[in-house]
């Protein structure tokens, strides 16, 4: 219990929309997991719904991390208790540095001020495996950042706030091939036995970078078929049409 | 809930019982006038004019694009002179002891001195003290309460004083023309440049009091100063009304930064008229914080009379409950290849308004020259205001006008994103609010960023439904 994050007959809406129609998944630390499916089918619902995105609205079901619902939790306190977005499109917030952000979040995540001098080691180690230039930290959070570098900053502060599980929302997309080697080089770095990943995306490409344990396809907001990495290989060959046709037969 | 409870601990609202040297029944009348220039043995000049200004502030109405304040002031129910103290000190010890207090608990310590090029401190109607370095006043820097610069510079203070700002002008500057008291008196010699700021702190501490310092700076030929100016009132169930008048000359190709925290308390008008006369390639910068008071109705201007000048104002106002900040720029081309720049921000919450009201005025011989404006508003909630006034009257050939404006709110992606990093929402809030006044923050005197911070931080808390 102490080291899964489950999400059990998961239910929830958008306005007056149902999106997510029971939709269950279990995530053990060191296990990478992927949900791949086609647009529409409740991705990026999951992704924002796990966080307690206020747009959406659990209408059934439950968030367990480590064993305790998190669904009456605000988004910070989700956040401090472990869990991690990577977000699709990471937005800007003019006028707010980098380092002061990225060290109030820090301190957030562990309980106590961090030091500076603490912090900025921390930070040094992490932008050099990510290749980010020491000017990143004196910048606007996003503000005028490339599609790729703000996807390589999701990935430095998933790297800085050490989450238990982190759910990564198409975080390939937008990516060039190098930039795409190194956002799955750091994400390989953590892996490891205290970290659970769930990778959310449409293209089978970023799989090939970062295996998955399983893959699990959504439709229509529930999971209707779970595999390994052949799955994967399969959709790239034959596209989601086939899994819609059985599923609907 | 009170607005004195929104701000946080307004730490500056405290009053002190001060010894009474000068206090003279309430009132517009033309024995105050005459009461005040004996007490301060002016020149005759100087009586006709104040007797003139009170006329014409009698006849004068207000403007008629400025909403408000028509019944709002009874000018008979306020003390136009009041001082506690006899003169202005130069040495920090003769100031009386009871001032001294006051000034210690508003944190105007005696260290700071040591990192300013000089400082005065005026509280009431009059300068309790006025200091410059050794090493400025070796270079024939002058700075004076704008009294005492009258009469011991009477030639200089002649040439200059309501030149660019006359009686006539409105109907504040009337008013202060009438009272005038206290304020600096400044002059940079040719080719001297001020590398520390020269730093003033304005204390109301009376109770429906009007406080109308005229401030004078002369800046000579390639010469520069940074003037920094800070203010606090105490808290009553009264109002009081502070109406400045800021007179600015900026020789060829010198530069002049005006610094201003505006921190009154929410009984205070603030009623102020600052305008910078600049001439050929002379640099103004305008930096003004207008965070406290019941109403402020201030437009820092630059007026390009030499070629290639250049004006700046970099205005931030937040208006918190029971406040409305009525704050801009204007700029007025008279000469050629001139440029200015207006770069505005505003916050409003918890029911407060803010306005900007921008003037851009290039005249017929003003030719090529360019001007941006840039006005951002944020809106902390659906019962706060903002509106934005901006006028342009463009008659000089080849000129470049640039205007942008925003109205935001803090949204609800940003929020998420903050929060999803474990920020807690009142924290998140504050980071975005700081975010946004950032480019205007960076340019103020490091403790100042700070205490805006501080202030701002103070706004936003309770601000989070």
């Amino acid at each position: 219990m102490s080291d899964t994050f489950e999400i059990r007959n998961l239910q929830a809406k958008v306005e007056d929309k149902p999106i997510l129609k029971g939709l269950n998944l279990t995530i053990r630390k060191g296990e990478v997991h992927a949900i791949m499916g086609p647009n529409g089918s409740g991705k990026s619902t999951l992704a924002n719904t796990i966080l307690g995105h206020p747009k959406y609205t659990v209408t059934g079901g439950d968030i367990l991390l480590k064993g305790e619902s998190i669904l009456d939790m605000e988004t910070d306190e989700r956040a401090r208790r472990g869990l991690f977005l990577a977000f699709q499109y990471p937005c800007e917030v003019p006028g707010v540095r980098m380092s002061n952000f990225l060290r109030m979040a820090c301190s957030a995540r562990v309980g106590r001020e961090i030091e500076v001098m603490e912090f900025f080691e921390k930070l040094e180690a992490k932008m050099k495996r990510l290749e980010m230039d020491e000017k990143w930290v004196k910048r606007y959070l996003n503000e005028g950042f490339s599609g790729g570098e703000k996807k390589r900053n999701e990935i430095l502060q998933m790297m800085m706030l050490e989450p238990e599980f982190a759910v990564m929302d198409e975080t390939d997309s937008g990516l060039d091939i190098d930039a795409l080697k190194i956002v799955s080089h750091g994400v390989n770095e953590l892996r490891g036995p205290n970290l659970g990943i769930l990778i959310i995306t449409h293209y089978e490409r970023i799989l090939r970078y970062i295996q998955p344990d399983v893959i699990h396809i959504l439709v229509d907001g529930r999971i209707v078929k779970s595999g390994d990495a052949d799955l994967a290989k399969h959709l790239e060959e034959h596209g989601y049409d086939w899994i819609t046709k059985e599923v609907a037969a | 809930m009170s607005a004195e409870l929104l701000r946080g601990p307004y730490k500056e609202g405290f009053h002190d019982d001060l010894p009474v040297v000068h206090k003279v029944p309430k009132g517009l009348k033309h024995e105050v006038v005459d009461y005040m220039c004996d007490v301060k043995k002016e020149p005759d000049w100087m009586r006709e004019f104040r007797h003139r200004s009170l006329d014409l502030f009698l006849k004068q109405g207000l403007p008629e694009w400025l909403p408000g304040l028509r019944d709002e002031i009874d000018y008979d129910d306020i003390t136009y002179y009041v001082s506690p103290v006899a003169k202005s000190e130069r040495r920090w010890e003769d100031v009386p002891e009871e001032i001294r207090r006051t000034y210690d608990k508003l944190g105007i310590a005696k260290e700071e001195q040591k990192l300013l090029g000089g400082l005065g401190a005026q509280i009431d109607s009059e300068m309790a003290y006025h200091n410059i370095q050794e090493s400025l006043a070796k270079k024939g820097v002058i700075f004076l309460s704008c009294d005492d610069g009258m009469k011991e510079f009477p030639d200089l203070f002649k040439e200059h004083f309501s030149k660019s700002i006359p009686p006539e002008d409105n109907k504040f500057a009337a008013l202060n023309s009438a009272f005038w008291s206290g304020g600096s008196f400044v002059y940079v010699p040719k080719g001297v440049k001020c590398d520390v700021p020269l730093s003033v702190y304005f204390r109301i501490n009376a109770e429906q009091f009007g406080q109308f310092e005229r401030t004078l700076i002369i800046v000579d030929d390639d010469a520069f100063c940074h003037y920094v100016e800070g203010c606090s009132a105490p808290v009553y169930t009264t109002n009081s009304l502070h109406s400045a008048v800021v007179e600015i000359f900026v020789k060829n190709r010198a530069r002049c930064r005006y610094t201003t925290i505006q921190n009154w308390s929410t009984d205070v008008y603030n009623l102020v008229t600052k305008r910078a006369m600049l001439y050929e390639k002379s640099v103004m910068e305008w930096v003004d914080g207008n965070l406290g008071s019941k109403r402020t109705v201030k437009y820092p201007s630059c007026y390009m009379l030499g070629e290639g000048g250049h004006g700046e104002v970099l205005s931030l106002a937040s208006a918190d409950k029971g406040m409305w900040q009525d704050a801009g720029a204007k700029m007025v081309f008279f000469a050629p290849n001139c440029t200015a720049r207006i770069n505005s921000k505003s916050i409003s919450g918890h029911g407060g308004r803010s306005s900007y009201r921008g003037l851009v005025q290039v005249r017929d011989q003003a030719k090529n020259c360019r001007v941006q404006v840039n006005c951002d508003a944020l809106i902390l909630d659906d019962k706060s205001r903002s509106d934005t006034y901006p006028v342009m009257e463009i008659k000089g050939d080849l000129a470049t006008v640039e205007h942008e404006a925003s109205v935001s709110n803090v949204s609800e992606e940003q929020l998420f994103y903050l929060m999803s990093r474990g920020i807690k929402k009142e924290e998140a809030i504050s980071l975005i609010v700081n975010g946004f006044i950032e480019p205007i923050v960076k340019e103020l005197p490091m403790e100042f960023a700070v205490e805006i911070n501080r202030l701002i931080n103070l706004q936003m808390e309770g601000s989070v439904g």
